[in-house]
C-alpha cells in the first residue's frame, strides 16, 4: 500500500500513457484482421492480406498522395510567411503591433468549425470553385499562426549580437542571414514546419468544408466510416506510426553519437 | 608617459579614430551627449564608466552597429559614418563573445576572411590559434570551451582581419577575478605585439588603469575626464572621477584665504590646498570640496601629536573601525571635518594603540590635496555594494 | 603625456548638428516582412468572418438567392432550436478539458521530474500517436468500446456502468453511442494538447525549488500546492485553452462515437452548411459559438492572469 502511495504519480502517469497508446495498438492489431462485413471493428482472424496489398482499395492511395502533397505545399507556404512574421515581431518595432498579435492569436483561439464555415462563406460568395487550391489556402491560413509561435520562441532566445558579430566580420545582410541567422533559427523553423505538416496532413474539419469533391486522406477515412472501413486504413495508420517512431529514434541516436564524438 | 604613436613608427595621426560631435538619442532619452574624442593610432584606449553611461553606445557607433543621431566618425581621414559595419576596417570583441554556436572554433575564426573572399585561410587561422594558444581546440564547438578560451577565440576571430581598430566591449566581464587578471596581461601583450589600436570598454577602473594608455571616464552620456591613468588618479577634475577611480576622502570646506596656497577651514581646523590643484575658481567665503587619497594620509596617535612635522595638513578624529588586509591596514576615522574618512596605512611598524576608539591625528603633505567644485554631488561615482570587482 | 592629441570639448558643438534619420528603406523592412502573411490572414481569416456576419443576417433560399435583410431573428431562432446542442458542446468540452487536466498532469509531472533517462522515450510515446490520422484512432475507440469488448465487460462486472447509467452518462450496459463515449473520445483526442504545454512549463521549474520548499518545512503535498502547481499555471492555462477551444467545436467524436442524442453544435453547423444548405442559420450558429468561446476564453485569461500565451 505504501509503495502505491509513494509511486502514485508514476502509476497515474503510466495509466494515462496507456490510455493514449491503446488506440494505436488496436489500429495495429486490426491491420492484421480479416473482417467479415464491410466494417473492421471486431476481430475475426489473422491475415496479411491488407499488408500485401496496401493500395488495394479504390481511391485510398490517391487520397493519401493528395494529402501528402497538400501538407508539403501548406508547410512551405506557412513556414515562409510565418518565419517572416516571426522575425518582424521579434526584431523590429512597428505600428499596430497589438492588432497584428491578435490577428495571429485568434485563429488558434477559434473553434475550427467556425473558421471552416466562414471560409466556405467567403468562397461561395466569391464564386470560387472548391478544390485543391481552396484547401491549400485554408491549410496555410491555420498553420501560419502555429509556425509564427514556434519560430518566434526560437528567434526570441537568439542573441542579436551573433548577427552583429557577423556584420562586424564583413558579412553583408544576405550573408548574415544565410550563414548565421538561418542556421541558428533552423530548429525553430523545423519545429514549426513539422507542426504545420502534421496539422495539415491530419486536418479534417476545415478540409471537409472547403474541399468540394476533392478527397484527402482524412476525408477518405471519414467517408469509409460511413460506407465501410477497409483494413488498408489501419495498414497506413500503423505504417505512419512505426515510421515516425523509427525516424525519431534514429534522430535521437544520431545526436547522441554526435555528442559523444564531440566530447571525446 | 611616452608617446604611444612612436610605437608603431608612425608620427602622424593618419590612423586615428576621431569622433566629432557624435551623439545618440533614443526618443527623448539621450544615451550619448555630443562628444569629441580622438583615439591615437596604436594606443590602448579605455572607455570607463558605470553601466548605462553611454560607453558601449559610443563603441557601437565606432563599429557601425549603431547609427549616431548627430556627428561624424573618422577613421584616419576617412568619414565612415555612413558605412555599414561590414564595410568598416573595424572589428569587435563582443560582451559574452557572440561566438557562432553552429560553427567550430576554426570556422569562427575564419569567418571574416571568408566573407572577404579569401580562399586559403588555413595558415592564417592556424597562426591565430597559435597566438591565442588554442591550437588543439580548432574542431571544438564554442560551448565546449571554458569562458577564458571563448574569450580568446573572440579576440582571434576579430584580430585575424587585421582591423585598423579593435573594439572590445567588456571583454572580461564574464570571467572570474583570477582569470580576468591573467587575460588583462594577455590582451596587453597581444596589443603590443600587433600594434593595432584597441578601444576597450569597461566598468572596472582597475582594469582600465592596468591596461590602457589613455582612459576616458564617462558618466551620464558625457566624458567626465580624459587622460593617462596616473593623471586621472592624481588629478581628478570631478567628484565622480575622484570617487569612481579608487577612493577619495572629500571634505566640504570654506575658503578663508586665496593665493598660491588656498587656506580653508573644515570642522574647526585649517587645511592648505595648492591653488593650481583647485578645479574651479575659489573666492573667499566660498565653498570647496577638499580631497585627499587614503594612502597619502599618515595616522598618528593623539599622544604623539607633537612629533608631527610643521606645515602638514592635520585633522583630528577617532578611529571608528579598522581592518587588517595584509599589505596594509584600512582605518575608518570620524572627525569634525568629515565622517568616515578612509586611511590606508602600510604595515611597516604597526602602532598597537591604533584601535577603534583611539584618538588620532590624520596628517598629510598639503601638495597631495586637491580642490573640487563644491556644487557637485559629493557621493557621485561612489562604489555601491553590488560591484566590488 | 599625450593628452595633447586628445580633445574633449564640452557639449558645445560648433556647427549645427546634422540629425541622421534611419533611412526609409530600413524603416519599412518590418512592414515588408509582415505584409504577405498578414494579407493572407486578413483575406482568409478576418474577411470570411465579415462575410459570415453578413450571411447570418440574410434571408432567402438557395434557388432565389440570399440577400442582406438584417434579419437578426435568425440568431434567436437558431438559438431556440439548438440550445441543447450548445449546452452539450460546452458540457462535453468542459468535462473533457477537466479530464485531460486530471489525466495529463500526472503524466507531464512524471516526464518532467521522475522519468530520468526514460524522458525522451516517454515524450516520443506522447507525440507518436499524432502520426496516425486522428480519425483512424477515433475509429479504434469503436472497437475498444464495443458492447462485447473487454473494457465494457470489465466495467460491467465492476458495476461501474450501473453508476454511469444512473447518472445518464451511459445507457444500460452500452458505452458506445452514449455521452460517455463522446467525452472519452474528446479527452483522448486532445490529451496531447494538454500534456505538452504542461510538460513545457513543469520542465522549466528548477528542481532545487522543491528541495528549498521541503527544507522550509513543506510536506510533499504542500510543496505541490504552494510551489509546483502555481509555477505550472502558464501550462495549465494554455493546455486547458488548447483543449477546450477545439473540443467545443468538434463534431467528429460526436458523429463517430455518439448517437443522435449526443449531437454537438459542430454537428449542427456542419449539417446546416453542407447538407441542409441553410447558410444563414449555419452562419448564425457559428457566430454564437464563436462569441461564447471567445467570451469564455477572455474571462478565463483575465482570471488566470496570463497575458503572454502566444
Amino acid at each position: 500500500m505504501r509503495w502505491i502511495r509513494r509511486n502514485l504519480v508514476v502509476i497515474a502517469g503510466l495509466l494515462t500513457l496507456a490510455y493514449m497508446i491503446l488506440p494505436n495498438l488496436v489500429v495495429m492489431a486490426f491491420s492484421f484482421n480479416r473482417p467479415k462485413g464491410r466494417f473492421n471493428y471486431s476481430w475475426q482472424e489473422f491475415s496479411l492480406d491488407a499488408w500485401k496489398d496496401p493500395c488495394g482499395v479504390a481511391d485510398m492511395c490517391e487520397s493519401l498522395s493528395l494529402s501528402l502533397q497538400l501538407a508539403a505545399w501548406a508547410t512551405l507556404g506557412a513556414v515562409v510567411l510565418g518565419t517572416m512574421i516571426a522575425f518582424a515581431l521579434v526584431r523590429y518595432r512597428f505600428r499596430a503591433r497589438g492588432a497584428i498579435n491578435s490577428l495571429i492569436f485568434l485563429p488558434m483561439a477559434m473553434p475550427e468549425v467556425v473558421m471552416a464555415a466562414s471560409l466556405l462563406t467567403l468562397f461561395l460568395n466569391m464564386g470560387i470553385e472548391l478544390g485543391f487550391w481552396t484547401v491549400l489556402i485554408a491549410h496555410i491560413m491555420f498553420c501560419l499562426s502555429f509556425v509564427v509561435t514556434a519560430v518566434k520562441a526560437r528567434v526570441m532566445s537568439m542573441d542579436p549580437r551573433l548577427e552583429e558579430a557577423a556584420r562586424d566580420l564583413y558579412a553583408g545582410p544576405t550573408q548574415t542571414f544565410l550563414r548565421v541567422t538561418l542556421p541558428i533559427a533552423a530548429p525553430g523553423i523545423a519545429a514549426g514546419a513539422l507542426l504545420a505538416f502534421a496539422l495539415s496532413f491530419d486536418d479534417f474539419i476545415i478540409t471537409n468544408f472547403n474541399a468540394g469533391s476533392t478527397v484527402t486522406f482524412p476525408m477518405f477515412v471519414w467517408g469509409s466510416a460511413q460506407r465501410g472501413t477497409p483494413v488498408q486504413i489501419n495498414v497506413i495508420g500503423t505504417a505512419m506510426f512505426v515510421l515516425a517512431v523509427l525516424v525519431v529514434v534514429a534522430g535521437q541516436m544520431i545526436t547522441n553519437r554526435r555528442k559523444k564524438t564531440a566530447t571525446a | 608617459m611616452t608617446d604611444k604613436t612612436a610605437h608603431t613608427g608612425k608620427n602622424t595621426g593618419g590612423g586615428d579614430v576621431r569622433l566629432t560631435g557624435i551623439s545618440k538619442s533614443y526618443g527623448s532619452f539621450t544615451a550619448v551627449h555630443p562628444l569629441d574624442l580622438t583615439v591615437p593610432q596604436g594606443s590602448f584606449f579605455a572607455l570607463l564608466g558605470a553601466s548605462g553611461c553611454g560607453k558601449t553606445t559610443t563603441l557601437r557607433m565606432i563599429a557601425g552597429l549603431e547609427d549616431p543621431t548627430t556627428g561624424t566618425v573618422f577613421l584616419g581621414d576617412k568619414d565612415v559614418t555612413d558605412l555599414p559595419p561590414y564595410k568598416r576596417p573595424v572589428n569587435t570583441v563582443f560582451q559574452s563573445y557572440a561566438l557562432f554556436p553552429h560553427m567550430d572554433i576554426s570556422e569562427n575564426i575564419a569567418f571574416g576572411l571568408r566573407r572577404r573572399g579569401i580562399k586559403s585561410v588555413k595558415k592564417q587561422v592556424d597562426d591565430m590559434l597559435e597566438l591565442v594558444q588554442l591550437g588543439d581546440k580548432a574542431r571544438h564547438k564554442p560551448h565546449q570551451l571554458s569562458g577564458g578560451q571563448q574569450q580568446r577565440v573572440a579576440v582571434a576571430r576579430a584580430l585575424i582581419n587585421h582591423p585598423q581598430v579593435l573594439l572590445l566591449d567588456e571583454p572580461l566581464g564574464a570571467l572570474d577575478l583570477k582569470l580576468r587578471r591573467q587575460m588583462q596581461l594577455e590582451l596587453k601583450r597581444i596589443q603590443t605585439e600587433v600594434g593595432i589600436t584597441f578601444v576597450h570598454v569597461t566598468h572596472d577602473q582597475e582594469e582600465a588603469m592596468t591596461m590602457a594608455d589613455q582612459v576616458a571616464v564617462m558618466n551620464g552620456g558625457r566624458v567626465e575626464q580624459l587622460g593617462a591613468p596616473a593623471d586621472l588618479y592624481e588629478n581628478p577634475q570631478t567628484t565622480f572621477v575622484a570617487n569612481f577611480l579608487g577612493t577619495s576622502n572629500l571634505i566640504e570646506a570654506e575658503v578663508v584665504e586665496t593665493g598660491a596656497d588656498v587656506i580653508v577651514t573644515a570642522g574647526g581646523g585649517k587645511l592648505r590646498v595648492p591653488g593650481d590643484r583647485c578645479t574651479s575658481a575659489v573666492r573667499q567665503g566660498g565653498k570647496v570640496l577638499v580631497g585627499v587619497r587614503p594612502e597619502k594620509i599618515s595616522l598618528t596617535h593623539a599622544d604623539d601629536a607633537g612629533s608631527i612635522a610643521d606645515g602638514r595638513n592635520r585633522v583630528t578624529g577617532r578611529i571608528a573601525d579598522s581592518s587588517f588586509i595584509g599589505v596594509s591596514t584600512q582605518y575608518v576615522v570620524n572627525s569634525p571635518a568629515g565622517a568616515e574618512l578612509q586611511v590606508y596605512e602600510q604595515n611597516i611598524e604597526r602602532d598597537t594603540r591604533l584601535v577603534p576608539g583611539a584618538e588620532v591625528v590624520l596628517h598629510w603633505n598639503p601638495a597631495h590635496t586637491f580642490g573640487l567644485d563644491a556644487a557637485q554631488d559629493i557621493d557621485a561615482g561612489v562604489e555601491t555594494v553590488e560591484d566590488a570587482g | 603625456m599625450s593628452t595633447s592629441t586628445l580633445t574633449k570639448e564640452d557639449a558645445a558643438p560648433v556647427e549645427e548638428p546634422v540629425l541622421r534619420k534611419p533611412s526609409a528603406r530600413k524603416r519599412l523592412v518590418p512592414y515588408w516582412l509582415l505584409l504577405p502573411g498578414i494579407i493572407w490572414l486578413v483575406v482568409f481569416f478576418a474577411l470570411p468572418m465579415i462575410y459570415q456576419a453578413s450571411t447570418s443576417v440574410q434571408t432567402g433560399s438557395l434557388e432565389k438567392g440570399f440577400e442582406v435583410t438584417w434579419h437578426f431573428q435568425t440568431y434567436w431562432d437558431a438559438f431556440q432550436e439548438y440550445w441543447p446542442q450548445f449546452i452539450r458542446s460546452l458540457l462535453y468540452a468542459g468535462t473533457a478539458t477537466l479530464l485531460c487536466l486530471l489525466l495529463g498532469y500526472p503524466l507531464a509531472y512524471l516526464i518532467a521530474f521522475k522519468a530520468g533517462r526514460w524522458r525522451n522515450l516517454l515524450l516520443v510515446l506522447v507525440i507518436a500517436p499524432f502520426f496516425t490520422s486522428f480519425l483512424i484512432r477515433t475509429l479504434a475507440w469503436k472497437t475498444i468500446l464495443a458492447d462485447d469488448s473487454v473494457v465494457v465487460e470489465a466495467l460491467n462486472a465492476l458495476h461501474f456502468l450501473d453508476v454511469t447509467s444512473w447518472l445518464g452518462w451511459t445507457e444500460g450496459d452500452r458505452v458506445l453511442a452514449t455521452p460517455m463515449a463522446v467525452v472519452c473520445g474528446l479527452t483522448y483526442n486532445f490529451l496531447p494538447f494538454m500534456i505538452l504545454p504542461l510538460y513545457t512549463s513543469l520542465e522549466r521549474i528548477d528542481g532545487r525549488l522543491h528541495e528549498a520548499a521541503q527544507d522550509l518545512y513543506a510536506s510533499p503535498a504542500t510543496t505541490f500546492r504552494k510551489v509546483t502547481f502555481p509555477l505550472s499555471m502558464p501550462g495549465v492555462v494554455s493546455g486547458t485553452l488548447l483543449t477546450f477551444i477545439p473540443a467545443s467545436g468538434d463534431y467528429v467524436n460526436a458523429e463517430l462515437l455518439g448517437s443522435t442524442d449526443t449531437k454537438m453544435v459542430g454537428n449542427v453547423i456542419q449539417s446546416q452548411f453542407l447538407r441542409v444548405l441553410d447558410y444563414p442559420t449555419a452562419a448564425a450558429l457559428s457566430f454564437i459559438l464563436m462569441a461564447i468561446v471567445l467570451g469564455m476564453v477572455t474571462v478565463y485569461i483575465r482570471r488566470a492572469g496570463t497575458e503572454d500565451l502566444v
